[in-house]
């Protein structure tokens, strides 16, 4: 990879764009938007984790006054379809009876009707109404009893997929087994001096953002329907409804709110389909939003997992095997990140000889969703925790034990594909010279260090950018901006049509007005999105190099883009540098409006992060005394966010995130560009910013 | 928001952002979901309902409070200050100012609650110690950005103010 490019824009903090609203409290988020006549929704929520729904009676509920509208799985067709999400293509069925329950509720918290009223206390009165008979079952809390001989069943119809197990039961809640291996595990063990195995659980999470999910949709009589929600993909929202309901999605418009976090958890459709079924029934616009107890009892968290890691190392360090099992909660419908996880176990790290099996687990709780790195700190947590056994037990450095293990570039991952250059041992030589390695210990403090392994989406995007006559420029995609992406990609703009930050105006359009986008996750946003934009003012720049050529009578071959300039080359030297503003302002003469288009599906870029951190805690307690962080990244293309926590260093994150008391980060950034390891398609820059 | 016929509806008379308002409202409705609802002031944002996030956070007479806890009746013939209310004219807050320049916002939900707390604490206390506004902030949750910027920024406000003070004074 070559191409070190220097940077006019890129790199520079400006403020962002969506700053000012945000600071004044006019930006909009999912429960700021009203319309006339809008109704509020409300949602009848299961009592049991497990019971078989005999009967439902919504008449008391529909004779209450105000109530308009009264649905509930009747209302939703079962589907078996599917959509594709890049990071995991979901099922609409399960997806749809998530939303609200058909046959069976399967947590605590599951949808079984919802109401549309004049009020939300008229609609929630009228819900509380609403008779369900249930023949409770037995749940399943957790993968042990999931796993026991005698489990009751969540699903009847479920087949373990992937690669069962020979004897494994046909009625069962393993939804998946997946395996990777590599060597001879036996052979790899008898050459081990050191063994350690241990078993790991952790519990399920959730997200946590601020935001609860709320939305308003209208259905109109010609079949059309608006939604405007929170969330992390409007397009998913966009089909995953039209699944669920069976409508074609061209009818639907998704226009996306200002997004109050979403951490992996606004990826799911929850109340947009239910706002849409009530809106068609009631003929009014329906706004629904959830309280803080529905978004913990009925929206997706992380798995909770349980996770055996069993390594073996040499007297000198070196790692001869591993042999981990990774049993993941997927909660009430098959999805759990176990795959994922199995992938990023002991990625960092080149051992001959493996095996990780990985089975996602159906549980009487919420179905899980993403949240930051989906799998990989559950499971990093048990692998990073036995390296550090290994290193105790051999009386070794455990930066030093990770550097004699670390993956480099060529390197197969555990996964398949060869590694780029990840900068791992880079990464941990800045860990080891940073002075939190070697500082005074206080009371009750100790060290330690991690790593941590994920990659980045690629995906699809799309992106525009038009010139205004006066020079400056829009620029339109259609990813929800959770991190301050607008700004970044506002910057990418800057930097290709040489025009300040300030002249460019990004937008992140509805479902209508703009090309297709998936959704904002899995790190792709800056990356792929980034991708198209960059394309698409590339485009615009080479457009307004043919204006000039056209402007000067000469071959576009004749015309260079310089510093916000057309610039003549040989052959054309007798005329003035034409700007931006100029040619822009010519537009109307020499062809028309500058409209430039990217549109991309980005290959999947990996490892995204592999952070080490060095962390001084207090123990028995979450609070951080002080942490670092070190990646391989050089140039940011997120002003606003970078010297955040986010996507640096997950162990550690997770270790402080309860601590409020002082904390210090300082980041050191060792290598060079972070290039794709395994992608054939370059980034434009022939660089990665994320 | 409560607007059913059965139960009796109350008049507010008070005065918000220091305008006079008055709204009806429900014997047991918000004034989080009065001000959202009745006089379509949605800066303050609903997190959790309970008082934990600090998102629905005013002022009510000068006093902090999540406006999620307190209900609408009670603010008859007082003062309530909401993010709409702190930018001065056409210039910002220092607070507001500050938060843009360190960058101390992701999502943003969150931080109409910090900048109306920050606020409030720089209001009482012109030179806090970083603890103390670590302390004052420990009612507003933010789940994007770790704090520490926030914290940085109104540290970097406060500064400006006492700045602006002694121009002010001298």
């Amino acid at each position: 990879m070559s191409g070190e490019r220097s940077f006019t824009y890129v790199g520079t903090r400006p403020i962002r764009h969506d700053g000012l609203d945000k600071v004044t409290g006019r930006a909009n988020y999912g429960a700021d938007f009203t319309l006339p006549g809008m109704l509020h929704g409300y949602v009848l929520r299961s009592p049991h984790a497990h019971a078989r729904i005999v009967s439902i009676d919504t008449s008391a509920a529909e004779a209450v006054p105000g109530v308009k509208a009264v649905i509930t799985g009747r209302d939703i067709p079962k589907t078996k379809g599917k959509l594709s999400l890049g990071e995991a293509a979901l099922e609409l069925g399960p997806m749809g009876d998530n939303a609200l329950a058909h046959d069976k509720v399967l947590y605590e918290g599951h949808a079984v009707a919802a109401v549309a009223a004049a009020s939300v206390d008229i609609a929630r009165e009228a819900a509380e109404k609403i008779r369900v008979v249930y023949e409770a079952l037995q749940p399943v809390m957790n993968v042990d009893q999931a796993l026991a001989p005698d489990a009751p069943i969540l699903h009847d119809d479920l087949v373990t997929k992937g690669q069962p197990l020979p004897d494994a039961p046909k009625r069962t809640n393993v939804a998946l087994r997946m395996q990777l291996k590599r060597g001879d595990l036996d052979q790899g063990f008898a050459e081990a001096d050191v063994i350690v195995e241990r078993v790991f659980t952790t519990p399920m999470a959730h997200q946590g953002y601020i935001e609860p999910h709320a939305c308003v949709a209208r259905y109109g009589e010609d079949g059309q329907v608006l939604v405007w929600t929170t969330t992390q993909g409007h397009f998913v929202v966009r089909d995953a409804s039209a699944g669920i309901l069976g409508m074609d999605a061209a009818r639907i418009k998704v226009v996306p709110s200002e997004i109050g976090g979403g951490f992996g958890g606004k990826i799911p459709v929850y109340l947009e389909p239910l706002a849409i079924a009530l809106s068609r029934k009631a003929h009014r616009p329906v706004k629904m939003v959830m309280s803080r107890a529905d978004v913990f009892r009925a929206t997706g968290p992380t798995s909770g997992t349980k996770i055996r890691a069993k390594i073996g190392a040499k007297k000198d360090g070196t790692l001869v095997a591993a042999d981990c099992s990774l049993y993941y909660e997927a909660g009430a419908y098959p999805g759990s990140p176990a795959g994922a996880g199995a992938m990023c176990a002991i990625a960092p790290y080149d051992i001959p000889n493996f095996s990780i099996e990985a089975y996602d687990i159906v549980v009487n709780r919420p179905k899980v969703a993403a949240y930051r790195a989906p799998g990989s700190p559950s499971a990093a947590f048990a692998t990073e925790s036995v390296i550090d056994e290994i290193a105790e037990r051999l009386d070794m450095d455990p930066i030093e034990l990770r550097l004699k293990n670390a993956a480099v570039e060529g390197d197969l991952a555990p996964y398949g594909p060869k590694f780029g250059p990840i900068g791992l041992v880079q990464v941990l030589e800045a860990a080891k010279r940073h002075p939190h390695w070697t500082a005074p210990l206080g009371e009750n403090q100790g060290r330690g260090v991690a790593c941590g392994f994920w990659f980045n989406a690629g995906l699809n995007s799309t992106a525009v950018v038009s010139l205004s006559a006066d020079g400056s420029a829009t620029l339109v995609t259609g990813n929800p901006d959770i991190g301050g992406t607008r700004v970044a990609q506002a910057l990418m703009v800057s930097e290709e049509l040489g025009i300040p930050v300030e002249r460019v105006r990004p937008t992140v359009a509805d479902t209508d007005s703009i090309g297709y986008n998936d959704l904002t996750g899995g790190s792709r946003v800056c990356y792929a999105t980034g991708m198209a934009v960059i394309k698409a003012a590339q485009d615009a720049r080479d457009q307004l190099c043919a204006r000039a050529a056209k402007i000067w009578d000469v071959d576009p071959s004749c015309v260079a883009w310089e510093h916000g300039r057309a610039v003549p080359l040989n052959g054309a030297s007798d005329h003035e540098p034409l700007t931006v503003g100029e040619l822009a302002a010519k537009m109307t003469a020499t062809g028309g409006p500058v409209v430039g288009r990217g549109s991309v599906s980005a290959p999947m870029a990996g490892p995204g992060s592999a952070p080490t951190s060095a962390t001084s805690r207090s123990t028995g307690r979450p609070a951080s005394a002080g942490w670092s962080a070190t990646r391989p990244s050089r140039t940011s293309a997120r002003p606003c966010i970078r010297p955040t926590s986010r996507g640096r260093c997950r162990v550690a994150q997770r270790r402080v995130s309860a601590g409020r008391s002082t904390r210090s980060t300082s980041t050191t950034s060792p290598a060079t560009c972070r290039t794709p390891a395994s992608s054939t398609t370059a980034c434009p820059w022939r660089r990665t910013c994320r | 928001m409560s607007d059913r016929g059965s139960v009796s509806t109350l008049h507010v008379r008070t005065r918000v952002n220091g305008e006079p308002a008055e709204f009806l409202c429900g014997p047991a409705e918000t004034l989080l979901d009065a001000l959202r609802d009745r006089l379509e002031l949605r800066g303050s944002k609903e997190g959790c309902g309970t008082g934990d996030c600090g998102a629905c956070s005013v002022l009510l007479d000068d006093r902090l409070v999540p406006s999620c806890l307190v209900l609408a009746a009670e603010v008859s013939d007082r003062e309530v200050l909401t993010v709409e209310g702190i930018a001065r004219g056409d210039s910002l807050h220092p607070v507001q100012q500050k938060l843009l320049e360190h960058a101390a916002l992701q999502c943003g939900v969150c931080t109409p609650g910090f900048v109306v707390a920050a606020k409030a604490l720089l209001d009482l206390n012109p030179s806090p110690t970083e603890r103390e506004v670590r302390y004052w902030l420990a009612g507003n949750l933010c789940r994007c950005t770790g704090y520490d910027k926030i914290i940085r920024a109104v540290l970097d406000a406060a500064d400006v103010m006492r700045r602006e003070t002694s121009e002010v004074t001298t």
